[in-house]
């Protein structure tokens, strides 16, 4: 009953906050108006459901949220356990998944794999940035203007120089390293909320830079008739182009996990966390706090700029309204979705964010709302992401009696 | 001198304006040191409803003032209850949480509450109607100075000494000051820390909701859009000042807005809003507390 009336009294209240927005629509030239009055039984309706649904939800984190998790692995559901452990099952899922994954341009149109190539391309974006919000805790809302250093510096160099897709990537890579010190620098001494809105100043700067230095950029009209990459002398035509692209695509997605993986275990990577969870009792173990951030801005640029170049090689054109603050947006929510810190995660949010409003086309201008809407609902109620992020575990194992060397053993966590 | 003279009278408007924003920033975060992204958004949403209630009194036939004395305060109901409502979704629930997560949760509802206007209303300008008056004796400083900019400094103007006023003299004003400064403190005095908090996200709101009103009016269109970058610059402005001081948070407004107002009219017109940016970075790169703001310091 108590309930019933929370929900009435939602739904009311909802009705009367959207009544103007929803309902009525004016037009200022015809000095019309249009009154949509299922709208606001439509508010009603969902605002009523989704109290109880809200409520419920709300009611389960309280319960959840009290104890603390000792053990991580015991959320994992069983049947992944299951899948993990018992290597019958395990090799030929990822036999299946390779082959899969190898055969992706024979089985599917040329359209899937473009898609697919652009999916993989924020799958890059996803780990690069990866490494400054979820590692390092930096958050960057300004990731982007390093994706148009990459992007631009292909069409440029290309444009000017005949320099060759294979040339300026890995030029390209140090460039964004250069760029990512040059902006780092002078930024990350601010405490975490401020470099948010710093950065999101730098990359608002730079699209406007693209925009209005017309004799450099050519400004909003974009550069045009980027190539796509070759192999050694060979020339692709278009279609093959693709496909080709597509298996240069997952070569620099596995070398991107491999590195990241690699960073994230190393010293380096540890520091990163620390730092994270608490930066003054980092610096007092000896970590250079703007040496270490610094490397985490720089290695994001990195990547978000070799991405870039694939971006611009992927779609042969490239102009500042590809690089807006909503692209920016939409990586940190792939990151933040997928679940900070966690490699898998990050990968799994890209594929679903890119993905899903590319096959649900109906759907696609109600993309954005359902983003927003999604990173409130997952802050609010699983803050960690959709795959939380696992800390390498190092166990100490009671010494055993029996044994003869008095080792200690040290067990590490699968799941690393 | 003329030209001067109307830079720094349009650099006061937009910085009048900057400041109605800032403040709802600056009070928020002196109260539970978040960056409400959203804010923009309320000031854009308050726009919107002067917009739609305005063309509904407009095709009843009322007169122009009314029309301004009935949508004004419409307006700011509405953003005040967004405010109340989004702080209570969003950011309530995450007390407590790590200081990353209030953050993004409020950029999720920035993005949300811009398309749910896109969706429902529309994505292109929609042309806003001169709700301010022409006053007659303005007609001879038309080159330096417009009516309605004149309304908008002395709104603001008003506004702002209210708000000094309430913040200085009333009980929950007192509450305010209490909370931002030590919020556990607050509680253990009695101070209802929920309500405060609510309180304060109301006051941003309608302060917003003034501001948009004002300058969409004076514009003469608004869109969706218009939130995103009005916010950054009040929240600019907030910086500028020093985050968490309210006549710092004026100040600041003031300051952005001629900055910007002299720096488009010597300097140039594409560049405007990095000026804006630039002047964000220079700032925190050389003093992060802002003009006004108090270094603080870090405990683990």
């Amino acid at each position: 009953m108590q309930d019933l009336k929370k929900s009435l009294l939602t739904a009311a209240w909802f009705m009367f906050l959207t009544f103007p927005i929803m309902v009525i629509r004016v037009d200022t030239i015809e000095n019309t108006i249009e009154w949509r009055w299922h709208n606001l039984l439509l508010v009603g309706v969902s605002a009523f459901v989704l109290s109880y649904v809200w409520r419920y939800f709300m009611v389960r984190r309280e319960r959840g949220g009290g104890k603390p998790q000792t053990d991580p692995a015991a959320q994992t559901p069983e049947w992944v356990r299951i899948v993990i452990r018992d290597k019958r099952i395990l090799y030929p899922l990822l036999a299946a998944f390779t082959g899969f994954v190898a055969s992706f341009p024979f089985l599917f149109s040329m359209y899937q794999t473009n898609i697919m190539i652009s999916a993989m391309v924020f799958v890059m974006l996803g780990l690069g940035l990866n490494i400054v919000v979820g590692l390092a805790g930096l958050l960057d809302l300004g990731f982007v203007a390093f994706y148009a250093v990459g992007a631009y510096s292909y069409a440029l160099l290309n444009e000017h120089f005949g320099l060759g897709f294979w040339v300026v990537l890995p030029l390209s890579a140090i460039l964004g390293t250069f760029v990512g010190v040059l902006l780092g620098f002078p930024v990350l001494r601010l405490r975490g909320d401020y470099l948010a809105i710093v950065t999101l100043g730098f990359g608002e700067i730079i699209r406007l830079v693209l925009e209005n230095w017309g004799a450099f950029t050519h400004g909003p009209s974009g550069i045009a008739n980027i190539p796509r990459p070759g192999f050694l002398w060979i020339e692709f035509g278009l279609k093959d182009g693709i496909i080709f692209m597509y298996y240069v695509m997952i070569g620099l997605v596995l070398f991107t996990i491999l590195v990241v993986t690699r960073l994230k275990y190393s010293r380096i990577g540890r520091a990163w966390l620390a730092l994270r969870e608490d930066e003054i009792a980092c610096q007092a173990m000896g970590i250079d706090k703007t040496r270490t951030k610094l490397m985490a801005f720089a290695l994001g640029a990195t990547w978000a700029s070799m991405a870039g170049v694939v971006f611009a090689a992927k779609t042969s054109f490239v102009n500042p309204a590809s690089f807006t603050f909503m692209e920016s947006a939409i990586i940190l929510s792939i990151v933040v979705l997928g679940g900070m810190g966690s490699t898998l995660g990050v990968i799994c949010g890209a594929m679903i964010l890119i993905l899903l409003p590319e096959y649900m086309r109906a759907f696609a201008e109600y993309r954005m709302i359902v983003f927003g809407a999604t990173m409130v609902l997952f802050m609010v109620f699983r803050p960690q992401g959709l795959i939380r992020d696992r800390r390498r575990r190092h166990k100490f194992r009671k010494r055993d009696d029996t044994a003869t060397s008095g080792d200690v053993a040290k067990t590490v966590d699968a799941h690393g | 001198m003329e030209y001067f003279l109307e830079l720094f009278l349009g650099g006061l408007t937009r910085g009048s304006i900057y400041a109605l924003i800032a403040l709802g920033y600056t009070m928020v975060y002196g109260i539970i040191k978040l960056i409400n992204f959203a804010h923009g958004e309320i000031y854009m949403i308050g726009a919107f409803t002067a917009l739609i209630i305005s063309g509904v009194l407009a095709t009843m036939g009322l007169p122009g003032w009314s029309i301004l004395l009935m949508t004004l305060p419409i307006a700011v109901i509405y953003s005040s209850a967004y405010g109340f409502t989004i702080e209570k979704i969003a950011y309530r629930p995450l007390r407590g949480a790590p200081r990353l997560s209030p953050l993004i949760s409020a950029i999720g509802m920035s993005i949300f509450l811009q398309n749910y206007v896109l969706l429902a209303q529309t994505a292109d300008f929609l042309p806003f109607p001169a709700l301010l008056p022409e006053l007659p004796f303005m007609e001879g400083y038309a080159g330096i100075m417009s009516s309605s900019e004149l309304f908008i400094v002395l709104t603001a103007a008003a506004v702002m000494a209210g708000l000094t006023a309430f913040i200085k003299f009333t009980r929950m004003g007192k509450a305010m000051r209490a909370t931002s400064q030590n919020q556990r403190m607050a509680m253990l005095v009695g101070v209802n820390v929920d309500n405060v908090i609510s309180m304060t996200f109301i006051i941003g709101s309608a302060l917003a909701a003034i501001g948009g009103v004002l300058i969409a009016s004076h514009v003469g269109q608004i869109n969706f859009y218009i939130g995103f970058i009005a916010g950054i610059k009040a929240f600019t402005a907030a910086v500028l000042g020093g985050i968490g001081s309210v006549p710092g948070a004026m100040l600041g407004g003031l300051v952005l807005g001629w900055t910007e107002s002299f720096a488009t009219g010597y300097v140039s017109s594409d560049y405007e809003d990095v000026f804006a940016f630039a002047l964000l970075v220079l700032i925190l790169i050389f003093r992060p507390s802002g003009i006004l703001g108090k270094e603080e310091g870090h405990k683990v």
